[in-house]
């Protein structure tokens, strides 16, 4: 069962009860999900996680959704991959990733979406809409597609078709609004309220967000019980990074893990960095950018959770990290020459946010850290297309294989 | 009568110009303020803005035609 009780707002703490609404009536601040901890002392424990099901699900109780009316997809629950290659090659003592490309459309917002759409349908809603360039949008077709409902999925009339396809083959209806980034922002807030549909990162966005706790729990489980020293996420809106320490403190608070600190590292691209540079120059005001990078699932220019994850920063004692364009192809490179993963944009971001962090000693190379890779590199090919290696090209016969292999070195 | 929430970004000289009072003054309409930071050079401003529909357009438009970045409450939608 859920122990989720109200929601509450982040700014000024006025509470009221679960429904699909994300700002606070009063100061118009975000709202999140509350939760009885104090019933789950002693419920929840080690035991009764393990013996859930090896999707997100296995933390029902920490997430604001009834059993009955879970869309199901089996998210979750994805390898955390010990990654002494990768370690060896940046200086470092003890180095993991958390592979989310693991998920069923091979992305992180399977977490969100799984709940935010299994509180839809039990909120009553028939409709889930989103607007999106990529993952988000496969993963609300692909979850409505499971779950009954009707997709309604909005896309910036300029994207390729070959991302519109991941979305396509569920068969939603897409909408391609002409205008830029910025009239979809807010033509979809504006049809958030004018129509009864669930919009998943609009009106029931703070039971979405609270998908991403589970990236934290998850972590804390598979390294045994424990939190790690240090985590590097990429950040977007900031809420995966701002969530994912907050699952990691909820479990020490729950006594499921020791309160040993954590600190968390954001990393942004160059090109789309507006919660990097208020770090780095040391406000707690982010100002909203035009995103230029080739990690376009990070591309959010006015990050709604950025102040929050500004405040984990300070609080966790890390910091952010901003990288350009070539070294996040290069860092796409060597996580997969390196572990075998093969990562979208983002995950090269975090990588290279990594290393550039270890090279300015500002992330220690002799603490517990993990990596969170949130997306396949299916999805952005195009990135790493002319750094890649070619084809060895023979003759059918032993003799040209022999003579090219020779020659490439083989 | 509508009503719109909106997030009005100032930056540089724009900061110090009384552009929400000019909004409620020159145009047909009610505003709320809920919060606010405002710094050097830089400030935001989230508000209800209440009034005829076409107004509220209208003056939002020439809020943007002042310089001012006006976004929805919640930040960007559109995600990856």
């Amino acid at each position: 069962m859920s122990y989720a009780t109200s929601l509450v707002c982040r700014e000024c703490g006025n509470d009221s009860p679960l429904e699909p609404i994300n700002a606070c009536d009063y100061c118009f601040g975000p709202m999140e999900v509350s939760y009885d901890y104090d019933a789950m002392r002693g419920v929840v424990t080690r035991e009764s996680i393990s013996a859930g099901p090896r999707s997100i699900w296995r933390y029902e109780a920490l997430l604001p959704v009834d059993p009955e009316h879970r869309i199901d997809l089996q998210v979750g629950f994805t390898p955390l991959l010990r990654a002494d290659n990768l370690a060896r090659e940046l200086g470092m003592r003890e180095l993991w990733i958390k592979n989310d490309t693991m998920n069923p459309t091979w992305s992180f917002k399977d977490r969100v979406v799984a709940v935010a759409s299994s509180r839809a349908r039990q909120f009553g809603f028939e409709t889930l809409a989103c607007a999106s360039t990529g993952n988000l949008a496969n993963s609300v077709a692909a979850h409505a597609a499971r779950g009954g409902m009707r997709a309604v999925v909005f896309i910036p009339h300029d994207l390729e078709a070959g991302k519109v396809l991941g979305s396509a083959i569920y068969d939603p209806t897409i909408v391609a609004v002409n205008g830029s980034y910025d009239d979809v922002n807010r033509l979809c807030s504006e049809l958030a309220d004018a129509r009864h549909w669930a919009f998943v990162n609009i009106n029931v966005r703070p039971y979405y967000a609270e998908g991403s706790r589970t990236l934290g729990y998850e972590v804390a489980e598979q390294l045994g019980w424990r939190n790690p020293d240090q985590c590097v996420v990429p950040m977007a809106s900031g809420a995966l990074f701002t969530k994912i320490y907050k699952g990691l403190s909820e479990f020490a608070d729950l006594g499921l893990i020791d309160d040993s600190p954590v600190r968390m590292y954001g990393a942004q691209a160059e090109g789309c960095s507006p919660i990097a540079t208020a770090h780095a120059a040391g406000t707690m005001n982010i100002r909203p950018v035009k995103p230029r990078t080739i990690a376009k699932s990070l591309a959010i220019g006015n990050p709604a959770d950025g102040y929050y994850a500004l405040k984990v920063m300070q609080e966790s004692g890390g910091g952010a990290v901003a990288v350009p364009d070539p070294e996040i192809v290069a860092a796409m490179k060597l996580l997969a020459e390196c572990e075998g993963v093969f990562a979208e944009t983002a995950g090269g971001v975090t990588l290279a946010a990594l290393r550039k962090g270890l090279a300015e000693g500002r992330i220690d190379p002799e603490a517990a850290t993990v990596i969170f890779i949130t997306g396949g590199g299916l999805k952005t090919t195009d990135a790493v297309e002319g750094d890649v290696s070619r084809p060895i090209q023979i003759e059918g016969s032993l003799r040209s294989f022999e003579d090219a292999f020779a020659a490439a070195g083989g | 009568m509508a009503s719109k929430r909106v997030r009005f970004t100032f930056e540089g000289e724009r900061v110090g110009q009384p552009l929400i009072y000019r909004l409620g003054h020159e145009f047909a309409l009610v505003t709320n303020i809920r919060m606010a930071d405002v710094e050097a050079g830089f400030g935001w401003v989230v508000l209800e803005v209440e009034g005829e529909a076409d107004e509220i357009e209208r003056g939002i438009a020439w809020m943007e035609a002042q310089g001012v970045r006006v976004d929805p409450v919640g930040g960007d939608v559109v995600e990856g």
